[in-house]
């Protein structure tokens, strides 16, 4: 057994022990940190094989972006667990039932010998570059389906923000158009008012003033 | 003991297997099932990277690199399909999620 060997079954066996855990967790926060540990070691056995960019890019991709959104989402729902976990396993049989089916098909077909089955890994040449190699089949021969995917992303991420968007009344927001079009005559009103000046008058005249006022009243 | 290709092929199954009884034994929680999904996605970017790898083809690495993509934008839209269907609904149980009748 070489050394490669060895590692193969140890990350392996992580792997399938920590897709179990995702599967059966019953916490989705428990879920997805096993989901993270399952593509680490994807990644991991996938540096096995000499595929160092699809391996480093796993985990930017997938460890770093999208299981942290999984997280926020997480976070953001408020689920109840226990309701959500307990209850009828109904179709637990079937479930059963239909991955017996399948590791079965699959194993038919990969018993097969239809390629060489003890051939070893070609190891490649000490100058290959994993990610030249990528980056010139991506850029040369693939060029309109990068440009595709691209797009997908584009459509991805607006689709995402347009479906959470959503309008609220109990907010005043800003609305900096307005705000710059703004004119000093929408804000300030000059009033012309001519001035008044008080002379000093009599006693007499000023309580009779004040009570023809209270006489008067305010209206 | 090398390794050969079929320690990736069976591991890439017995992946794909987990995946799909996990669609099964989650049938409520609707962020457990896509995170199956994603373990299904795994299981094939496994195959297709294990046999570029065996036959020295890079082409099945640019494909596993388009389904990366894919995967990230299904999993972004299917995430705010998923909020937006808490906010309207108060729920992810796929039990009480019947409006369309069906």
């Amino acid at each position: 057994m070489t050394v490669t060997t060895v590692l193969f079954y140890l990350f392996a066996a992580v792997l399938v022990v920590a897709a179990f855990r995702v599967v059966t967790a019953r916490s989705p926060v428990t879920a997805a940190m096993h989901l993270v540990l399952s593509f680490f070691t994807a990644a991991m056995l996938w540096m096995l094989i000499h595929v160092e960019f699809l391996a480093l890019l796993l985990v930017l991709v997938y460890v770093g972006a999208v299981m942290v959104l999984f997280l926020f989402v997480v976070m953001m729902l408020d689920i109840n667990a226990k309701q959500l976990g307990s209850g009828v396993r109904a179709y637990l049989p079937l479930g059963l039932l239909i991955a017996a089916v399948m590791v079965a098909e699959m194993s038919f077909v990969l018993t097969r010998d239809w390629w060489n089955p003890d051939a070893p890994l070609p190891i490649p040449a000490s100058d290959f570059n994993n990610t030249l190699a990528v980056g010139t089949a991506m850029y040369s021969e693939y060029v309109y389906a990068v440009q595709i995917a691209a797009v997908v992303l584009l459509v991805g991420m607006v689709a995402a923000i347009a479906l959470t968007l959503r309008r609220r009344n109990d907010t005043k927001p800003n609305v900096p158009s307005e705000q710059l079009k703004v004119k000093a005559s929408d804000r300030l009103r000059l009033v012309s008012m001519p001035g008044q000046r008080e002379r000093a008058t009599g006693v007499n005249d000023t309580a009779a003033a004040s009570a023809s006022a209270a006489a008067n009243g305010d209206k | 003991m090398t390794l050969t290709l079929g320690h990736y092929l069976v591991l890439g199954a017995i992946l794909f297997a987990l995946g799909v009884f996990g669609m099964f034994w989650n049938r409520r929680n609707l962020i457990i099932l896509l995170m199956c999904a994603e373990l299904m996605l795994l299981a094939v970017n496994m195959n297709f990277v294990a046999f570029s790898a065996w036959s020295g083809d890079i082409a099945g690495q640019v494909f596993v690199f388009f389904i990366l993509t894919v995967a990230a934008a299904e999993a972004a839209i299917g995430l705010a399909i998923l909020v937006l269907l808490f906010r309207n609904m108060d729920t992810i149980n796929v039990d009480e999620l019947d409006q369309l009748k069906g």
